[in-house]
């Protein structure tokens, strides 16, 4: 069984997570075209490689991002939201 | 005849305690300690069992835990693995699967008359035409092919599972992973374990002696040491099952399964021994070399009394000189290669005066009379280049038994499952790891490394790479010298016969030419051929024929064999009996605080998500139907109540809780005043359905939301996670367990409810409202809801004072006939009221304009969860609506039940979601999704039942019985 890194809590086994998709980034619902949008909603790129994805630990209701290549299934790292939010604002 | 010599020094044998025990109604002695083919053996004993397909007489091959051919039952257990599994006083055993005993079994006559018949994939093309006459072949031939019968009355025995952990976990006790242990114990802070399946550590070190007595002390050197280091600990007679993901390890015990977590795994599993393939290469009396060592020194064992050991490597010379150390009178030595290269070995067999035949092949071991034992082998001149034995020249050696040492093949089934990448080593003719995923090591004979000071340095490599792996830069780095004797494994043992029988694989009766026939099929990939053969699909899962089988391959596709590749033995690496994979019957549900007055009460429970709820309460001598409408009858005329705690409970408090909601759900909750409650409904970003609650304003700052039983948790999620997102002031608690909900509905539910407090305010709540009061000094939330009924409060009480209030409410119900309902009933009634429920009405893929719910949906706000996507979707023609209907008036027939189609002139527009008949309206009521154009009520459609009659339905408005006058 796999064990995963919750930012809070530390490593926990997988059977204490569940799994909340890829994070995409959403865009300005105000401006975007409506394929622009159903692209946001349904596309998923699902091409093995590194992928943010959202991950919940459920005993204690804590969301994170966890950077995991889904080609090798190795976890590079794990943190909560708002520094993904950072990252993004330095770029 | 008794086989047993002298005691041998670390032999496995407690001579001073017999065991008495029988096999096949015969009795038989033997000694604490000994396996059942040991004491067997030992006792003259040489038909163990019978072969899966042919039923040839089967006796000893690698003694080296997987002789699947040996399996016996004792009554109660079946396939008891006989080179495993040590005799206990009063053992009463007989093989499996035979006809008659596995002396006389009448099945052996498939293998002599039939087995011509029998050629690779026979069954796949004999059997599968005609189809009706399958299940009769398949009945004859499950009787004869297989292993041991099932006992159904097996006792049931709890084996708890263990947790571990390690920093360093060693498999094998071989001295490469005695050596790793050690180096790595260096460390002190580090908790290491080794396992070995064997009853005693040691690996070949015990055994491979060449009738020296150094490897033994070599051996108790290692373990002296070993034993006295505390950060080490041994459990032998324990097999590590399987690898999975982030280094958990199942130890698999007789007791049971301790899951190991490590940080590092050092794989010394060594290797496994491959027999030579030639005809007749199964007789009881043919054994791998290793296994006549074993025997030897393990069980102090003569194996044979007239012996030829076939070899093609070095190491049946060194098994001949163990031998000669047993009794055995060694009466040749053939070596398949030309020119037999260690000069030492061949030296001290010279002075025993033992013949040895270089470039020579076993032709193939000549059977008794019964066929149960050899009475000699055929020997040839061979030729390695052309692979062609020299019949013409063959001359008779008479023997009991023949030592057979043609090479080896890496036990790599965790390396393979951990995800190895392997290569092919020329030098020694074997695969060994490539590359290794992170913080797994191989040391050893698995790795490449046969010399003995280099498996010991390999073992402190292993060690001290694992160290690093861990962050211990300063462990030492050790260089192991590479291979540079000849090939501890020849690369082509295999002699052609024309007549067969040559066994490649022994647990699935697979010989020689079944490869080649399986390849001019066309199954000449590995995979491939594995399937039709069934090469390795055996008990034994290939260990003892997965080498020979890539070989044979290799060489029919003339391909080198690294390019043929190898496939993946499949945890568990061993026959695990399935009683230590059970877990306990552990399924947690969740109670209401007062779950024992309704069992009391006579409730009949049912699982709703994670809870459990009553779905009605039983009366004697009345069925679930008439329950079911009495109850809801009860609703209707006077007063019913009904526990839902299970409704999710979400408190949203803080200067942003309004604005978070109005993000969240469709509907407007900025200008909802406190104390106003008002429906919620949630869809996900694609406009899907997702739930529904009810949101209550309990202060300014702070709202009190239930929704739906199984989506609770999920929305609660979704919650947290947008809440992330937004970034707003918002605190969220999930309030689910902390109270419980009393729900008291029907025209008389005013005067149950207002009749326990003096304050004004119950008397006073209309619909839509919701008010916090005392009832019997318990404070209590309490809302006007109209889902089940038109008067409905909604009682929320803290958890632990829920019996109370809910003991109160009855009481004070009894003068109006109150009756508790359940699940079941609370169904039809809100039915009855025309309100759908999420999940049940809807699917993965409603959107809210098929259920008509537009009103819901504040397209006006700025952003909500899925706005975007209804934008979207309100340009598209819908394709299906939700409408109430109804059956025609005294519906008699094939009943409609739910997913059953709605169809119009042979097209599917729909299908039913909800339906049941309906006292108080004195009719079949239902949803159905039908044509967007059918939704005024008045228009027909029509159902398609279980048994394809038609039933037409009519739409009407809800709730239903309001509606009644107009139908």
């Amino acid at each position: 069984m796999k064990l995963l890194k919750c930012p809070i809590n530390g490593t926990r086994p997988i059977s204490e997570f569940v799994y909340g998709g890829t994070y995409r980034d959403m865009p300005d619902h105000e401006i975007v075209t409506d394929s622009e949008w159903a692209s946001y909603v349904h596309y998923r790129d699902n091409a093995p490689g590194l992928k943010k994805e959202w991950w919940y630990h459920g005993p204690s209701g804590t969301w994170f991002i966890a950077e995991r290549n889904t080609l090798t299934d190795e976890v590079k790292d794990t943190y909560l939201f708002n520094k993904l939010v950072e990252q993004e604002s330095v770029k | 005849m008794n086989m047993r010599i002298n005691k041998q020094t670390g032999e496995w044998l407690e001579r001073e305690k017999q065991i008495n025990f029988t096999y096949e109604g015969k009795k038989f002695t033997a000694y604490e300690g000994d396996t059942i083919t040991s004491a067997l053996w030992a006792s003259g004993e040489k038909v163990l069992g019978r072969s899966f397909k042919y039923h040839r007489p089967r006796g000893v091959l690698s003694l080296a835990n997987h002789d699947i051919n040996v399996m016996l039952t004792d009554g109660v257990d079946t396939n008891i693995r006989g080179d495993v599994i040590t005799v206990k006083e009063g053992m009463s055993l007989t093989a499996v699967n035979t006809l008659g005993g596995v002396k006389k079994d009448n099945l052996r006559y498939i293998g002599k008359l039939l087995s011509p018949f029998l050629v690779v994939g026979f069954y796949y093309k004999a059997f599968f035409r005609p189809r009706f006459m399958f299940p009769f072949w398949e009945n004859i031939i499950r009787h004869g092919a297989g292993l041991g019968k099932v006992n159904f009355n097996y006792p049931r025995i709890p084996k708890p599972k263990l947790n571990e952990h390690y920093d360093v976990l060693v498999v094998g006790a071989g001295p490469s992973g005695l050596a790793a242990a050690l180096a790595a114990s260096l460390d002190k802070q580090l908790k290491i374990l080794i396992v070995d399946e064997n009853k005693q550590a040691g690996g070949s070190l015990g055994y491979d002696r060449a009738g020296s007595v150094t490897p033994q002390s070599q051996l108790e050197e290692l373990l002296s040491e070993v034993n006295i280091t505390p950060n080490i600990t041994l459990r032998t007679d324990a097999y590590a099952g399987a690898y999975y993901t982030d280094h958990l390890i199942p130890i698999i015990e007789f007791s049971g399964i301790t899951k190991v977590r490590t940080k590092t795994l050092i794989i010394a599993t060594g290797v496994f021994e491959q027999p030579p393939v030639f005809r007749n290469n199964d007789l009881p009396g043919v054994m791998n070399g290793s296994a006549a060592q074993r025997m030897i020194y393990r069980y102090g064992i003569k194996p044979f009394n007239d012996g030829v050991v076939f070899t093609a490597n070095d190491y049946g010379y060194r098994v001949a000189l163990d031998l000669i150390h047993a009794g055995t009178n060694v009466k040749a030595v053939v070596d398949l290669r030309k020119t037999p290269v260690s000069s030492i070995l061949t030296r001290e067999l010279a002075n025993h005066d033992i013949r040895i035949y270089s470039g020579h092949c076993v032709y193939e071991a000549l059977a008794t009379s019964d066929d149960m034992a050899v009475k000699g082998v055929v020997i040839c001149p061979f030729d390695e280049e052309t692979n062609q034995a020299d019949s013409e020249q063959s001359f008779t050696i008479e023997c009991d038994g023949v030592a057979m040492s043609a090479g080896w093949a890496s036990a790599a089934a965790l390396l393979y499952q951990s995800g190895m990448k392997v290569k092919y080593d020329y030098t020694i003719e074997q695969f060994i790891p490539d590359s290794l995923p992170n913080g797994i090591f191989a040391a050893g004979k698995v790795n490449g490394v046969y010399d003995f000071d280099q498996r010991i340095a390999d073992g402190a490599r292993a060690a001290a790479e694992a160290m690093r792996y861990m962050g211990m830069d300063n462990a030492p780095v050790i260089t192991v010298q590479a291979h540079s004797n000849v090939s501890p494994s020849h690369s082509f043992p295999v002699v052609p016969h024309p007549k067969g029988k040559n066994f490649v694989d022994f647990d699935e009766d697979i010989q020689a030419k079944d490869f080649i026939n399986a390849a001019k099929e066309g199954f000449d990939n590995i995979e491939l051929m594995k399937r039709f053969t069934t090469v390795g699909m055996g008990p034994s899962q290939g260990k003892h024929s997965n080498m020979n089988a890539i070989r044979i391959l290799a060489r029919i596709r003339e391909l080198p064999v690294e390019k043929i590749g190898s496939t993946t033995s499949r945890p568990f690496f061993h026959p695990t009996p399935i009683g230590h994979l059970g877990g306990r019957n552990f399924h947690p549900v969740r109670q209401s605080s007062i779950q024992s007055w309704h069992a009391d009460a006579g409730a009949v429970f049912v699982d709703v998500g994670a809870w459990s709820r009553p779905a009605y309460y039983q009366k004697p001598g009345v069925d679930l139907a008439e329950i079911i409408q009495q109850e809801s009858m009860a609703v209707h005329n006077a007063v019913g109540i009904i526990d839902g705690s299970s409704l999710g409970k979400i408190e949203v408090c803080g200067p942003d809780a309004a604005q978070f909601l109005e993000k969240f759900f469709t509907g407007k909750f900025a200008d909802q005043k406190v104390g106003e409650i008002r429906y919620a409904l949630s869809i996900d970003e694609s406009a899907v359905v997702a739930d529904d609650g009810i949101v209550s304003r309990v202060k300014d700052e702070l709202f009190y939301i239930t929704i739906g039983t199984s989506n609770a948790a999920m929305v609660y999620r979704e919650m947290q996670r947008w809440l992330q997102m937004w970034q707003l002031d918002v605190g969220l608690i999930n309030v689910t367990g902390s109270y419980g909900i009393i729900n008291v509905v029907g025209p008389k539910a005013v005067h149950v409810v207002s009749s326990l407090t003096q304050d004004p305010l119950v008397s006073k709540l209309t619909a839509g409202k919701v008010g916090e009061t005392i009832i019997s000094e318990v404070p209590v939330r309490i809302m006007c809801v109209t889902f089940v009924s038109n008067i409905g409060y909604e009682i929320h009480v803290p958890a632990d004072s829920m019996l109370a209030v809910w003991e109160k409410l009855i009481k004070a119900g009894t003068a109006y006939d109150i009756r508790p309902f359940g699940t079941d009933t609370q169904r039809l009634l809100r039915l009855e009221m025309g309100h759908y429920l999420p999940a049940y009405d809807t699917d993965g893929l409603t959107i809210p304009y098929e259920l008509g719910c537009e009103s819901e949906l504040a397209m006006d706000k700025p952003f909500f969860v899925g706005q975007r996507s209804l934008k979207i979707l309100a340009k598209k023609t819908l394709k299906k609506r939700l409408v109430p209907f109804v059956l025609a008036d005294n519906f008699s027939g094939q009943m409609p039940e739910d997913c059953n189609l709605v169809i119009e002139n042979g097209e599917i527009k729909g299908r039913v979601t909800s339906i049941s008949y309906s006292s108080k309206v004195d009719r079949v009521i239902g949803f159905a999704y039908v044509d967007p154009n059918k939704v005024e009520a008045g228009s027909q459609f029509e159902i398609r039942t279980d048994n394809g009659s038609m039933v037409k339905a009519t739409v009407v408005n809800t709730p239903f019985f309001n509606s009644k006058k107009e139908f």
